[in-house]
């Protein structure tokens, strides 16, 4: 008896004791929730060594399994990096805080124009977020396995390539392909357009080998499709394992997508969150992050300190979006879009 | 005749296992394998394993996990024994109903369970992190334990406690020195059922964590984008070795009790 009862008193003075442990957390601290490995653990030490502010350190999967917690306010936030349509959403429902550009000169400094004019796709006027790292959506393709080089996204179509092209499993990266050979938008509410790009999505399943997400990096590496649709981001890294493989933005354009930084209206501790933000935006740690993370960086300063030139100039990394006039960012479409969205993917799966 | 039923009665249990370990198998293979994508074998190495042992959040992610499996368990297995025991007293229509409330969280889905928790720690004002995950698997690893305990409580004898009151033990004593030890077994197996689903969850403590606090399960979680690492294989396959063992225990102390039964 005595036995089981003082085990138990110890169990609960460990749960207590744990408990109170984090009452001390409003001291010093900025609490961030960012992408799993999504960023130099180095840099954390350097930024707690240089600021003496503590990080607590916090990832998440997908923007989906991330906002409910954010926007219940269930465990407290500073810094988050949603991606751009999980931006407007979040603007539209008030949960994030304007930025006061004063205090963050190195993210006004060191990230380029263009990213910021992309980012106002989903970000009007910049006053929300600060980019972090982006990418486009492209096809990859393997050398040896196609006849003719791939350019455009209709040759996700052609029939030759029966049973060797991988799709991407989600909704908006699938319709979006659909929609960009028809020249839509791929932001697009439109009837009419949406249930074209729906039956062209349904023409092309008996030509697909599989829709799958992370499976096209180890898939296209083993040789096992001719042709994917994949973020350019696992691109560099799939290159370097496969050298017959090769990476292309669709003439008819694509997605950029954009990770951006925003700091939570309700954040407890706001000033360490501008600070860490603004560490993040400095160029040596920008590298640091860079080659950690290998998705490419809105950071200039960065850029220009990648000492490999293959890397600093590849069309992969670093593509002039000038050349495209096609590109375009997710936006959030509203509850009633993503039902429509999801509905229309439904039928195509289940067909 | 019976022969070839012999051999399509073979070649359906093996089917059945290889359907159920080849995952498992190919996840152990690729724990050793040298180069990080699963579509290259690039040699025999161990390096994930010690790579793994010097990852910090790794490990830190491990010891929440085991300390809340640990924790979880053990006061679940308190819990459900005393409820089973007040269930055995109880009318067979009242402890119908007891029983039924106590499966409902088995059956419930686990997003279910853990957002209704989440909600309730919120409106209660605590914070999140260590505390409210242990609270929440407690609470659904308690009708694990009465789930193996229960059954045990029907089978005793009464009348053994009864004669021990008679031979002039106090209650508490007949409880601690002859109804318990009889329990025993149950209760094991229900202490270590609860402690592998406590291992196992991730959805629950997803919704009831803290900023900054990790199980292993969520730690994986968070890697689904970038690929998961190798070390994660390695981890995996010592988690899967120790489960295997546990499980192993688990099948064999009820065996060991009812043969010592049968000795005496």
């Amino acid at each position: 008896m005595k036995k089981i009862l003082s085990a138990f008193l110890i169990s609960t003075a460990i749960l207590f004791t744990t408990g109170c442990g984090a009452e001390e957390d409003d001291a010093n601290v900025v609490i961030v929730y960012n992408w799993g490995e999504y960023i130099d653990p180095e840099m954390l030490e350097q930024f707690e060594e240089e600021t003496g502010i503590r990080v607590i350190y916090d990832e998440f999967e997908t923007n989906e399994t991330m906002y409910p917690k954010v926007e219940i306010g269930a465990a407290e936030y500073d810094v988050v990096c949603p991606s751009d349509y999980m931006i407007s959403k979040m603007i539209q429902n008030d949960l994030l805080m304007e930025l006061d550009f004063e205090r963050l000169p190195n993210a006004k400094q060191n990230i380029g124009t263009q990213y910021w004019q992309q980012s106002e796709g989903f970000d009007p006027g910049n006053r929300y977020s600060v980019p972090y790292c982006w990418g486009t959506v492209g096809i990859l393709y393997n050398k040896t396995m196609v006849d003719e080089p791939i350019t455009s996204w209709a040759q996700l179509w052609d029939e030759k390539y029966r049973d060797e092209i991988l799709m991407q499993d989600s909704v908006r990266d699938a319709f979006m392909v659909a929609e960009k050979i028809y020249g839509y938008s791929m932001n697009t509410l439109d009837e009419k357009e949406l249930s074209a790009a729906k039956d062209a999505l349904i023409a092309q399943k008996p030509l697909v080998q599989a829709y799958v997400i992370d499976q096209v990096r180890d898939k296209m590496i083993g040789g096992e499709a001719a042709i994917g649709v994949i973020y350019s981001g696992e691109a560099i890294y799939t290159k370097y394992e496969n050298s017959d493989l090769e990476y292309v933005i669709p003439e008819e354009g694509t997605n950029v997508w954009i990770d951006s930084w925003v700091i939570l209206k309700n954040a407890p501790h706001k000033e360490n969150a501008e600070k860490f933000i603004d560490f993040m935006c400095r160029s040596d740690v920008a590298l640091k992050n860079f080659e950690y993370i290998t998705y490419s960086t809105p950071n200039e300063a960065a850029k220009a300190l990648i000492e490999d030139e293959e890397i600093r100039n590849s069309p992969i990394a670093f593509p002039d979006l000038t050349q495209y006039d096609n590109l375009e960012t997710y936006i959030y479409l509203g509850e009633e879009g993503d039902t429509l969205y999801n509905e229309l993917w439904k039928e195509v799966k289940s067909y | 005749m019976p022969k070839t039923a012999d051999f399509t009665k073979k070649i359906y249990v093996a089917l059945i296992f290889i359907f159920l370990y080849a995952p498992i198998a190919t996840l152990i293979v690729l724990s050793f394998n040298a180069s990080k994508t699963r579509a290259k074998w690039g040699g025999f190495t161990m390096q994930w394993y010690v790579s793994l042992m010097q990852d910090e959040t790794i490990l830190d992610a491990l010891g929440t996990t085991l300390l809340i499996a640990l924790l979880s368990a053990f006061i679940a297995a308190i819990i459900g024994t005393v409820a089973c025991i007040a269930m055995s007293g109880m009318k067979k229509k009242t402890r119908a109903v007891f029983m039924g409330v106590t499966n409902i969280p088995m059956l419930n889905a686990d997003i279910v369970t853990g957002i209704s928790l989440m909600l309730l720690f919120i409106s209660l004002g605590l914070r999140f992190g260590f505390g409210t995950i242990l609270l929440s698997h407690i609470t659904f690893n308690i009708p694990y334990v009465i789930l193996s305990v229960y059954p045990r409580m029907k089978q005793l004898n009464p009348s053994v406690y009864e004669a021990a009151l008679d031979l002039g033990a106090s209650p508490l004593t007949a409880f601690f020195r002859v109804t318990l030890p009889d329990l025993m077994p149950g209760i094991l197996s229900g202490f270590l059922m609860a402690f592998t689903m406590s291992l196992d969850d991730f959805i629950i403590t997803h919704f009831t964590k803290g900023s900054g606090i990790n199980t292993l399960s969520t730690k994986i979680y968070t890697e689904l984008r970038k690929g998961i690492k190798p070390e994660m294989y390695a981890l995996s396959t010592i988690i899967f070795v120790t489960v295997l063992v546990l499980l192993i225990l688990v099948n064999i102390t009820p065996d060991k009790a009812s043969k010592e039964k049968k000795n005496l």
